[in-house]
C-alpha cells in the first residue's frame, strides 16, 4: 500500500457475496470484485493482452484435458467442477479468478487490487 | 491489516459485455486508446465484416435468377434459415470459443435509432476505434470458394455486390467497399469488373482465398488486365475450410484455423510469383488479407532458397520471390506479438513502413484494435501513420482529410456506461 492509496468501502458484503462478480468505476479507477468459493479477490479491469475490459467478460469452468492416468489415452476436454475462469471479452484470454493468472501461460497475469471484509463491508484499496 | 480512514468516492456500477452489447460499450477502451495515443492519425482499416447473414433476406431477394431466388427464399424461411444457399457449417463454426468471445456473430442493439443496423453498427465500431475509414468484407461468403455450385456463387456474388453498392455503401462516406469476384467462375468476374469498375465506393476487388484455383490459370488473365486497367488492387482475403483434407486431420478449431488462413495466401502468392505473374501484370497490386505476418518471412526465405536451385521451373521471373514480395501488399491482422524481436525482423523484410496496411477484422474473435500498431516500441511514429491509414490511402487513392469525431467526443456520447 502506497501513502497516497486510499481505502474505499465499496458495499456490505452479505449482499454483495450473493452476486459472484460486481464490476465498478471508482472515480475512473474500474475494478472488478469476485466472490467465489468463500474467497473474494479483486482485479484491475485491464486485460494484460491489449488493455479490454476483462472483468466485464464471461465467468466460465476451467476447461480441461481429460487423460486417464493408466493408459494416457484423451477423456476429451472436460470442465472442472471448482476452478473458474475470468475470459476477457475482447480475445478470449482466460484467468484463473483466485488467482489472476492466465490458464496457459502465467506470465500473464490480472493486476491485483487489494480487498478484504471490515466491519461487514468490502473494502478496497485503490 | 489496519484500516485507513474510509473515504468516499463516487462509485458506478459497469455492465458486463456479451453479444447484445452496445458497440461504443465493447470497444470504450479502444476509444480511450485513441484519446492517448492516435487521435490525430489518419486511419483505414482494411478488413472489416458484415455480419451479411442478419441481412440474408435482403442479399436474398436481389438474386437475379429466378429459380435460385425463390429456393434461397424458400431455404431462408425453412431450415437454411440465415445461411440459405451458403455452405459454411453452423456446427463447425466454433469461433466464439463456446460464447466466451461475445462480438462474434453479434447483434447491436439498434432499437429507436434510424437507419440500417449494418450502418449503425458499423458507425458506432468506426468511431469507437477512431477509424477514418472502413472497408467491409463479407463473412459468411467468405467460404463460397469451395461451394459445389458455381451458380450459386455467381448468384450470391452479383446480390451481395448490388446490396453493398446500391443500399449499404452510399449510407455512409466512411464505408468502402471491394467488389466480391465469384472466382470459379471467370467471364462473371469480368462482368461485375465491366459493371462496377467505376463505382465510387467500390475501391477495389477481392477474391476469397479459400478455393482450390490456380491463380495462374490462363483462364483468369482477361480479369487481370481488367482490373490492371483500373488501377484498383486486386485483394485475396483468407479464410478457413475445415472440409480440406489436409486440414480435417486437426481435431481443433484453432490448429486449423491457426494453419489455413495462412496456407491458402500462401499457395496463391507462391503461384503468383512462380508463374511469373507480376512480370506479366505489372501495374496490378496485389494485396494480401487476413493471413497475420509471420507466414511472410517463411515463404520468402523458402522461395527464395528453392529458386535458386531450380531457375528453370520459374524462368520468368527476373528478381527473387522475396523481393517480389516486398513490392505486394500486406493487412496486419491478427497482428502475432507474442515475440517483438521476430516481429520487428519480419515487419523490417517486408518492408512493412510502406507495404503494411491497418485491419481490425472487426468483429470477428481475433480482431485487432489500432493499439496493436501504435504500441509496437520499435516503429516510428510516422512508420505507425504509414501502418494505420497513410499506405491505404496511398494504394487506394483515398483522400487524408480526417473523417472522424475525436475520441472525446465519442466517448462523451456514452457518459458512464463503460
Amino acid at each position: 500500500m502506497s501513502a497516497d492509496s486510499r481505502d474505499i468501502a465499496i458495499g456490505a458484503y452479505d449482499e454483495l457475496k450473493e452476486r459472484e462478480r460486481i464490476v465498478l468505476d471508482i472515480d475512473g479507477v474500474s475494478i472488478g470484485v469476485y466472490f467465489i468459493a468463500g474467497e473474494i479477490r479483486a482485479w484491475h479491469n485491464v486485460c494484460p493482452h491489449l488493455g479490454g475490459p476483462v472483468c466485464q467478460g464471461k465467468i466460465v469452468p476451467r476447461t480441461l484435458q481429460g487423460v486417464d492416468e493408466a493408459t494416457r489415452k484423451s477423456r476429451g476436454l472436460q470442465l472442472s467442477q471448482d476452478e473458474k475462469m475470468l475470459v476477457c471479452p475482447w480475445h478470449g484470454f482466460e484467468f484463473d479468478i483466485l488467482n489472476g493468472r492466465h490458464a496457459i501461460d502465467d506470465r500473464h497475469r490480472l493486476k491485483a487490487v487489494p480487498v478484504r471484509v471490515e466491519a461487514g463491508q468490502v473494502v478496497v484499496t485503490l | 491489516m489496519t484500516s485507513n480512514k474510509l473515504e468516499a468516492a463516487r462509485i458506478r456500477e459497469l455492465e458486463a459485455i456479451h453479444g447484445q452489447s452496445d458497440t461504443r460499450d465493447v470497444l470504450a477502451r479502444a476509444t480511450s486508446q485513441a484519446q492517448a495515443a492516435y487521435d490525430d492519425y489518419f486511419v483505414v482499416d482494411i478488413d472489416a465484416h458484415v455480419s451479411e447473414d442478419h441481412f440474408w433476406g435482403e442479399v436474398i431477394e436481389l438474386i437475379d435468377n429466378d429459380y435460385l431466388r425463390d429456393l434461397g427464399m424458400t431455404q431462408l424461411k425453412g431450415f437454411g434459415g440465415n445461411n440459405a444457399l451458403l455452405n459454411i457449417a453452423p456446427g463447425l463454426s466454433h469461433q466464439s470459443v463456446g460464447g466466451r468471445i461475445g462480438h462474434q456473430g453479434r447483434r447491436e442493439p439498434v432499437e429507436g435509432v434510424e437507419g440500417h443496423p449494418f450502418v449503425i453498427a458499423a458507425q458506432r465500431g468506426m468511431d469507437a476505434m477512431g477509424l477514418d475509414y472502413q472497408i467491409v468484407f463479407p463473412s459468411a461468403m467468405l467460404l463460397l470458394g469451395m461451394h459445389p455450385q458455381d451458380e450459386v456463387e455467381v448468384a450470391l456474388a452479383g446480390a451481395f455486390n448490388r446490396w453493398m453498392v446500391e443500399r449499404i455503401l452510399p449510407m455512409d462516406r466512411r464505408l468502402k467497399g471491394l467488389l466480391y469476384l465469384p472466382y470459379n467462375t471467370p467471364e462473371a468476374c469480368e462482368a461485375l469488373v465491366e459493371k462496377y469498375a467505376g463505382a465510387d465506393d467500390i475501391i477495389g476487388f477481392t477474391v476469397c482465398s479459400t478455393r482450390n484455383n490456380a491463380i495462374h490459370s490462363d483462364v483468369y488473365m482477361r480479369l487481370y488486365a481488367m482490373i490492371e486497367e483500373t488501377g484498383k488492387p486486386l485483394a485475396f482475403h483468407s479464410g478457413y475450410h475445415w472440409g480440406d483434407p489436409s486440414f480435417a486431420q486437426l481435431n481443433r478449431f484453432l490448429s486449423m484455423h491457426a494453419l489455413s488462413f495462412t496456407h491458402y495466401n500462401q499457395i496463391h502468392v507462391t503461384n503468383w510469383l512462380i508463374n511469373a505473374m507480376p512480370e506479366r501484370f505489372p501495374k496490378l497490386k496485389m494485396l494480401w488479407v487476413e493471413s497475420g505476418l509471420a507466414w511472410i518471412p517463411f515463404l520468402m526465405q523458402r522461395l527464395d532458397h528453392e529458386v535458386l536451385m531450380r531457375p528453370s521451373e520459374a524462368p520468368g521471373m527476373k528478381r527473387l520471390p522475396s523481393e517480389y514480395m516486398q513490392e505486394m501488399w500486406y493487412t496486419s491482422q491478427p497482428l502475432e506479438r507474442t515475440n517483438m524481436e521476430l516481429l520487428e525482423a519480419t515487419m523490417k523484410v517486408m518492408k512493412a513502413e510502406t507495404q503494411l496496411l491497418y485491419s481490425s477484422d472487426w468483429p470477428h474473435w481475433d480482431w485487432d484494435p489500432p493499439s496493436t500498431i501504435t504500441s509496437l516500441p520499435f516503429l516510428s511514429d510516422q512508420a505507425k501513420r504509414n501502418i494505420l491509414g497513410l499506405n491505404a490511402a496511398r494504394l487506394f487513392n483515398l483522400d487524408t482529410t480526417p473523417l472522424k469525431p475525436k475520441a472525446d467526443q465519442v466517448l462523451a456520447g456514452r457518459p458512464g456506461r463503460s
